[in-house]
């Protein structure tokens, strides 16, 4: 099999909104058939980045090509690009069959192979039998249909997404995720999403660029993304993490030695040293809630090491608990201790453990995350 | 309770008041068809001479189709530049756009006479001939702030992306503007177009002193308000003219609501 | 910055036809009176001499400082009758009408504004007139035996007559403010454990004053630069400063001093303006 080829390349790009700096070097490829998303807070530039890809921004400097082609001077309208708007732009005074058929204007073919291709259109976002509605009295899962069955039937190279779940509710949201990975497998082209929801980035994309402040903090795929966050700053804003301050011992042969209190002594390769925050004081050391088990009530583990620890709080969840947990050694500060937060399914046959027991917390070396 | 008792308070002012404003309006049709020539009380019998009269009266009809010349040229000029500056002022931003916009708008808030008078002073000046053409100069300064402030309601309510998508899609951007943006603010240009035209037929003081010898109606009804004699056949225009603006902002406020319609908003606000 | 200076162009193109327009037809005649003011005035043509003699007489001649007062007070007066009759007419379609019914309300106001001024105002002088229907009803009923005269042909008469023209005027922003006061505002109030009268003092009216500020100065302005009212309710025996600048310019053939009156006529109005968008703004700024 050959190497998927770059649809989307972007180097060195750069966008002032007069003195603001809202793109600051962005250097991507993203390649074809992959769903590739954009994930950051708000400003982050994201939505900015998906907009100079689409041509509705000239970029300040730098090269964007898409399918080997320079996009300098090439209108969005001339790009093989097409896009779904947060607000789904449907047009509220055609019906849908005339908003799918909209970009169909400038199409040679005759009305009936016209008509033939919208049905079809319609019919692979499961909006069979819609086309004569009026726009403006769809549902907000049904106006999203409309805005990708309207893209969609121009058979663009990429199709682009702007935030196109964040206006639907929780149940919808989901629904449309799982539809949305099923049509880009069906029709195989290059997804780019913009999105501010972790959770969505992660279920959806085959790669992930994560942004801060016009930046890519970090591009990666969904586990490596989660598992090893390059930095503190993506480790915050993807899921939840435990931070415990460590002291480093030594740095020999491609292993950082760390003393954590609370854990003990640690050895840890350089795959899993990331860097800090400029503002944080001396190294920390990070892990996911669901890396570590609570032991006893019934729980079983392969995980080499143990601490001691009190059950501080409980936080029963129904299908998960979580656990504050005050670990022995760690110190207290202004009066309060530090906690760490522990996830733990509720299987059958293992009880939920009260608030103030003893008990002991099994980890693996290999969880941890070195900010430093 | 008191809530209730403080509604029929304010409910019985607000009838009374609106009674006040009706007040002189209610008297129009009964002079209009009152055979007395004298507009006082008691009513003498009924009549529709007035309106026979108002009917054969020919400066009265040339001051008619003069109006309607003026009315319509107007709000056309009014509504087109007001179209240029609505669509500037909601879609691009550009340095002195609040200084542009508020001169643009400023007839609003300058007294008539004002607008008329130094209009008038440099066409006597530069020996323009008064005509029609320069009332509806005037006319179409005045009507232009009433213009942009209705077309920026239907403007600004619009997706700013509705244009983009269609861009999108593959259409130039004058092809989006007319297949999307014109569309959707149709209802906006006719509303203006209307009420342009209303302020315009009833426009007195630029009317007066800026078209020379030509009659307008507001001009016509001044020159005859003098003459007792002639008061019943303006009761029967002012009848007419009455019935002829409520149609004409009924059908104004139809179209508003179903350029709302469409674009699935609510019918708020009125007309201004 | 390309992007930019692509939008701004674009914009500068579309506002290009309607601000040149206002400027060759608005700015060069204001400029123009503003340049005959200085002049002189000659017999049949204008001096062409810097002089603030113009000023000085609008300032010091007995006529025009009546009739410069008498267009502030009936403009003041009518403006205050106005916006406090207007007033609980906008709370009670705001507060009290129900929502589906609001817009028809508002139609009701507004139709009056739109028929013809000459006309409403005319029918005015047949209702405060000597015969006429106000003075013509109550003689006819008995409850007095003259005609009443302070209704007739005077300042009273102007102040009704105005006040009626431009109530939707008043009605209007005060109705747009009051709708956008957040209800549960009031009822914190209440909640809080003030009264109803107390809330209305301390919360809405407040919050309404915006609305009430922008009434002030859309009567204000077209009330004091008013030439019909006192022309045909008046018999042009009692001129307001617009009838006056009218026969200046040209009855009188005096055009240095109708421009003079007008440039001072437009400075009081800019003036009361802007002391009021000033005053709006201190309540904009609370109200954040």
């Amino acid at each position: 099999m050959t190497k998927p080829k770059a649809m989307i390349e972007c180097r060195d790009v750069h966008k002032y909104y007069g003195d603001y700096h809202a793109l600051r070097g962005i250097d991507l490829t993203i390649k074809g058939g992959e769903f590739f998303s954009l994930l950051g807070p708000s400003g982050c530039g994201k939505t900015t980045l998906l907009r100079t890809i689409a041509g509705f921004e000239d970029i300040s400097s730098g090269v964007v090509l898409i399918d080997d082609r320079e996009m300098g001077d090439v209108p969005a309208n001339k790009r093989p690009t097409n896009m779904v708007f947060q607000s789904y732009a449907i047009f509220p005074h055609l019906t849908v069959a005339e908003n799918v058929a909209f970009g169909l204007r400038r199409d040679p073919r005759g009305k009936a192979e016209k008509a033939a291709a919208v049905d079809e259109a319609l019919a692979m976002v499961g909006l069979k039998g819609y086309g004569a509605r009026s726009a403006h009295a769809l549902s907000g899962g049904q106006r999203q249909r409309v805005a990708l069955a309207r893209a969609l039937i121009l058979k663009p190279k990429v199709l682009l997404l702007d935030e196109p779940l964040s206006a639907l509710d929780r149940k919808m949201r989901e629904q449309m995720q799982v539809e949305l990975i099923k049509l880009q497998r069906q029709v195989g082209i290059t997804f780019v999403l913009v999105t501010h929801d972790q959770e969505e980035a992660l279920v959806m994309s085959d790669r992930i660029a994560v942004m801060f402040e016009g930046e890519i903090a970090q591009l990666d795929g969904p586990e490596a993304l989660y598992a090893r966050p390059a930095t503190r700053r993506v480790a915050d804003f993807i899921g939840v993490m435990n931070f415990l301050p460590a002291h480093i011992v030594a740095d020999i042969g491609g292993i950082v030695t760390v003393d954590v209190p609370g854990l003990g002594q640690v050895q840890l390769p350089h795959s899993q040293v990331s860097r800090a925050n400029e503002d944080d004081e001396g190294a920390m050391i990070g892990f996911r809630p669901e890396t570590m088990t609570l032991v006893g009530a019934g729980a079983t583990h392969n995980q080499p090491r143990e601490t001691n620890a009190t059950i501080d709080e409980v936080v029963y969840y129904g299908d998960m608990t979580y656990y504050d947990l005050r670990l022995d050694g760690v110190a207290r500060t202004d009066g309060k201790s530090r906690t760490v937060r522990i996830s733990m399914r509720n299987v059958f046959g293992r009880d939920v453990q009260e608030v103030g027991t003893r008990t002991r917390l099994a980890w693996s070396p290999g969880s941890l995350v070195l900010f430093r | 309770m008191s809530n209730h008792s403080k509604g029929r308070g304010l409910q019985a002012y607000a009838v009374l008041y609106l009674l006040f404003l009706y007040a002189p309006i209610l008297l129009l049709p009964i002079f209009a068809f009152n055979s007395g020539t004298i507009i006082a009380f008691p009513l003498q019998g009924f009549t529709t001479e007035w309106f026979a009269q108002m009917w054969g009266n020919a400066t009265l009809r040339r001051a008619l189709t003069n109006s309607l010349t003026i009315a319509v040229s107007a709000s056309v000029l009014a509504t087109c530049l007001g179209v240029f500056a609505t669509r500037a002022s909601t879609r691009f931003s550009f340095p002195g756009r609040g200084g542009m916009m508020g001169f643009i708008m400023l007839p609003m808030v300058l007294p008539e006479i004002i607008v008329a008078m130094s209009l008038l002073v440099v066409l006597l000046g530069m020996g323009v001939q008064l005509s029609l053409l320069t009332v509806i100069l005037g006319h179409a300064l005045i009507c232009m702030p009433y213009a942009i402030a209705i077309l920026s309601t239907a403007f600004s309510s619009l997706d700013r992306s509705l244009e983009e998508a269609a861009f999108d899609l593959g259409e130039t951007k004058w092809g989006a503007f007319r297949l999307i943006t014109l569309p959707l603010v149709m209802p906006g240009i006719i509303s203006s177009l209307l009420i342009s035209f209303t302020i315009s037929l009833d426009e007195f003081i630029i009317a007066f002193f800026l078209a020379g010898n030509e009659p307008t109606l507001p001009t016509y009804i001044f020159s005859q308000l003098r003459f007792p004699r002639s008061i019943p056949v303006i009761m029967a225009l002012g009848t007419v003219l009455v019935i002829l603006s409520v149609v004409l902002l009924a059908i104004g406020e139809y179209f508003r609501r179903r350029g709302n319609a469409r674009i699935g908003g609510a019918p708020t606000g009125g007309l201004l | 910055m390309a992007r930019f200076d692509a939008e701004a162009r674009a914009g500068l193109s579309l506002i290009a036809p309607p601000f040149l327009y206002a400027l060759v037809i608005l700015a060069a005649p204001l400029l123009t009176i503003l340049a005959y003011s200085f002049l002189t005035d000659g017999y049949l043509e204008i001096i062409r001499d810097f002089t603030w003699d113009n000023y000085v007489q609008v300032m010091t001649d007995p006529i025009v400082r009546v009739v410069m007062t008498r267009s502030l007070i009936v403009a003041m007066v009518v403006t205050a009758v106005t916006v406090v009759l207007a007033f609980p007419v906008a709370y009670y379609v705001s507060f009290v009408v129900r929502p589906e019914r609001k817009s028809l309300w508002l139609f009701l106001i507004t139709i009056p504004f739109w028929t013809s001024y000459l006309i409403r105002v005319f029918l005015w002088k047949v209702i405060l007139g000597y015969n006429g229907v106000v003075n013509s009803s109550l003689t006819g009923l008995g409850i007095i035996d003259e005609p009443l005269t302070f209704i007739l042909y005077n300042v009273n008469s102007i102040v009704i007559t105005l006040a009626h023209a431009y109530a939707p005027f008043a009605i209007l922003p005060i109705f747009v403010t009051l709708e956008k006061i957040d209800r549960s505002l009031l009822e914190a109030g209440r909640d809080l454990g003030e009264s109803r009268a107390m809330t209305f003092w301390r919360v809405t009216l407040p919050l309404a004053m915006p609305g009430v500020l922008a009434a002030v100065l859309i009567v204000f302005i077209p009330t004091i630069g008013d030439y019909v009212t006192p022309e045909v309710i008046g018999g042009g025996k009692i001129p307001m400063i617009a009838n006056m600048i009218q026969v200046q310019m040209l009855a009188l053939d005096n055009r240095p001093l109708g421009s003079a009156l007008a440039v001072t006529a437009m400075l009081i109005v800019a003036v009361i303006s802007v002391t009021f968008l000033f005053l709006n703004r201190r309540f904009l700024k609370v109200r954040q």
